[in-house]
């Protein structure tokens, strides 16, 4: 499936609506009970993916980290198939087996883990593979800026370097590592790290798609012609936290509430006969300064939706023509996954059906 | 004896140890976020976030541990322990060996294990029996709040390498942490266990020792054998059977690595029908290794073993019929009985 092109700003923006929306359908299912385990939606970060995906073309290969939907969204996947699956259905496109940390699609060759940083080397395994078997196509690869600190990502950097593979990792900056702050936890700075392996290194703001766009092309081009793996360095928000019911979210948004048992346990811990009194201040100046960045980035990440920002570059009745024929082709694959989950017998208290 | 959770009594216990011994330390993922009441009490120099860099944390812990301090080195679950296997297997467990028992090396991994919350194959797994293999490694996971805050208490006394196994199902913070609390159309009321999840623990904590089972129901007709959750799996299925007229002893193992051999033996000549049951993987691990037990003593009683045999599927349904769920416990039971 050739992706649009860059001059067709309203397949981008239909692009982009289809992620945001299939993904705004799968966090109310969450919440509906009908999602098992965790859900980590992809919000904030449409611009990024539909930058680097449209510049795909079937053969090249996407290995994923735990924001899969929006990629295999983009790329083509069937929504209710993804739909179903994320929500542990037989009939999903895994058979159930998958859920969103684990997404596969060997048609597409693109595939999620969620172990943070094994996109890097999974890429470069299908890197060598491309450039022994089907020259001119690329391998990608997605992780946060949080897995850059992962070694085996580390170690597929200099892989890629050094055997020059047709590569591009694409990091998607949103600040966070689930409830660190991941500068509290990184040393240096990210992209001269990645400039030091010698990967050509663009940085972009993620929520402009137009910059990812031009800057992914750049990348891949290169990486196509055998010139070499490069690194998209885009920076995002997570409006959404780290996955649904993020218990930094909900400090901030009910603070008087949450607040309480928390400080309730702070208390005690402060209390406590026996403890470190030296440090004790210093603990909660942690907490709070967590609890603060937390509450900043949730505001800036309301601010800057990349897929609102977009919507300008498109004219209004086109865009709104767009927002209802896609709001109807998710809206019925969401009620009809509804439908094919019903109420689960062991696991949800509520339904949720139909 | 004060009410507890699961989870809050090893944190207890943590406390107290680190309150006593100032070279107690914590680190590990967001470990400031989930344990905000250790860090508020002992402060970031003591309780510490690291990145996601496992094979690095978990290996500075032994190099830690070689030069005085007891890390408690949290890993977030067993699964992403396997991203740091090499500080595992090379060292934690070899380096007292290798210095001819000279080097003492006081380290704990704590981590994460289990399902029963459908999260997926890849963040469920148990993988006890893997770290079981190896030598001059304790393994622990225990099933009630006061055997936790024991074995974590004893864990971090313990001048060895201690894997502290915490069943996620049971803890109940960490179950909020990913997301529980905030949606009430999720109930866990049907699989987790009551029993397991909060229950009294003494004051001051007292240790537990590492190797020493502990009856949890007695039976004269079948012995079913398990760690962590499958205990309460095996209750309930002991349950079940004595409807029928049958009554089993349940043998909560508690620790992994040493196993508790005699009374491992002790049921089984008692009952002369033994079921094991492992929420870990059926090959290589547990199971085979209490069917081992009872051969090399020379028991004589029936045998059959319930364990995880596929990769865990996410589907609720699916991932219930791949546990070892008290349905499939009572078949293997009637098997026996029926022989
Ligand atoms: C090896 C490993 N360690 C820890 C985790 C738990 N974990 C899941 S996502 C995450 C944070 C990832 O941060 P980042 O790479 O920045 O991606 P983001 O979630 O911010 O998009 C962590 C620590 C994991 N899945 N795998
Ligand atoms: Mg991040």
């Amino acid at each position: 499936m050739p992706g649009p092109k860059a001059s067709d700003p309203a397949s981008t923006y239909r692009m982009m609506v289809r992620m945001r929306l299939a993904e705004d359908h799968l966090v109310a299912a969450w919440a509906d009970g009908l999602v098992p385990g965790e859900y980590h939606s992809g919000i904030g970060e449409e611009a990024i993916n539909a930058g680097v995906v449209m510049h795909l073309t079937p053969g090249d290969t996407v290995a994923l980290d735990h924001r899969s939907t929006g990629p295999m969204i983009a790329r083509g996947v069937d929504p209710l198939s993804l739909m179903l699956e994320v929500m542990g259905s037989e009939e999903g496109m895994n058979r159930g087996r998958a859920g969103h940390m684990h997404l596969m699609d060997p048609e597409l060759r693109m595939a999620a883990d969620g172990i943070v940083g094994s996109s890097g080397p999974l890429a470069v395994g299908n890197a060598i593979a491309l450039r022994q078997l089907e020259e001119g196509q690329v391998a990608i690869a997605f992780h946060g800026e949080a897995a850059m600190n992962q070694g085996m990502l580390m170690e597929a950097y200099n892989m890629a370097v050094a055997w020059q593979l047709p590569v591009v990792f694409v990091c998607k900056d949103n600040r966070w590592s689930i409830t660190t702050y991941s500068a509290s936890v990184t040393g240096g700075n990210l992209v001269d790290r990645a400039r030091s392996f010698g990967l050509a290194v663009e940085t972009v703001r993620g929520t402009r798609h137009s910059d990812v766009y031009a800057a992914a092309g750049k990348l891949i081009r290169r990486a196509r012609a055998g010139k070499g793996p490069g690194l998209l360095y885009a920076t995002c928000h997570r409006p959404g936290g780290h996955f649904e019911g993020d218990p930094l979210l909900r400090l901030t948004n009910n603070p008087i509430t949450e607040i309480g048992t928390l400080a309730n346990d702070i208390r005690r811990g402060l209390k406590a006969p026996r403890g470190s009194r030296a440090d004790v201040t210093q603990g909660l100046r942690e907490l709070t300064l967590r609890g603060g960045r937390a509450a900043r980035d949730r505001a800036r990440g309301a601010m800057r939706d990349p897929v609102r920002r977009f919507r300008k570059q498109v004219a209004h009745a086109q865009a709104a023509a767009i927002e209802t024929a896609e709001a109807e082709t998710m809206g019925t694959a969401m009620r009809t996954a509804r439908e094919m989950v019903g109420i689960r017998p062991v696991f949800g208290k509520q339904g949720g059906a139909g | 004896m004060t009410s507890m959770r699961y989870g809050e009594a090893v944190d207890f216990a943590l406390g107290e140890a680190m309150a006593d011994d100032s070279t107690v330390v914590t680190w590990g993922e967001d470990v400031q976020l989930i344990h905000y009441e250790l860090l508020s009490r002992f402060g970031p120099t003591r309780v510490l976030d690291t990145p996601i860099s496992e094979a690095a944390f978990v290996y500075a812990g032994v190099g830690a541990a070689m030069v005085g301090l007891r890390p408690v080195v949290e890993v977030m679950l067993v699964d992403f322990l396997t991203a740091a296997w090499c500080p595992v297997v090379n060292a934690a467990s070899k380096f007292h060996d290798f210095s001819g028992g000279r080097w003492t090396i006081p380290l704990v991994i704590r981590a994460r294990v289990g399902g029963w919350y459908a999260d997926g194959g890849q963040h469920s797994q148990a993988l006890w029996g893997m770290l079981a293999s190896l030598p001059s490694t304790t393994v622990v996971c225990p099933s009630t709040p006061d055997d936790a805050a024991g074995l974590m208490l004893s864990a971090v006394q313990d001048d060895g390498f201690v894997v502290f196994l915490e069943h996620k199902l049971l803890s109940e913070r960490f179950l909020d942490y990913l997301g529980g609390d905030s949606r009430n159309t999720v109930d866990f009321q049907d699989v987790v266990p009551a029993g397991g999840a909060i229950g009294d623990v003494p004051v001051p904590v007292e240790a537990v020792p590492f190797g020493s089972g502990r009856i949890r129901r007695e039976g004269e007709d079948l012995a079913l054998i398990s760690v962590g959750v499958g205990v309460h799996r095996c209750m309930e299925a002991a349950a079940e059977l004595a409807a029928e007229g049958v009554e089993a002893t349940v043998l909560d193992l508690r620790s992994v690595a040493p196993l508790d051999r005699e009374m491992i033996v002790e049921v089984a000549k008692r009952c002369g029908r033994v079921v094991a049951v492992d929420e870990d993987y059926l090959r290589g691990g547990l199971t085979g290794e209490i069917g081992a037990i009872l051969l090399e003593e020379g028991v004589e009683c029936s045998y059959d073993r319930v364990a995880v045999e596929t990769t865990i599927p996410l589907a609720p349904n699916l991932e219930h019929d791949a546990l070892p769920n008290s349905s499939r416990i009572v078949a293997a039971s009637r098997s026996l009985l029926e022989r």
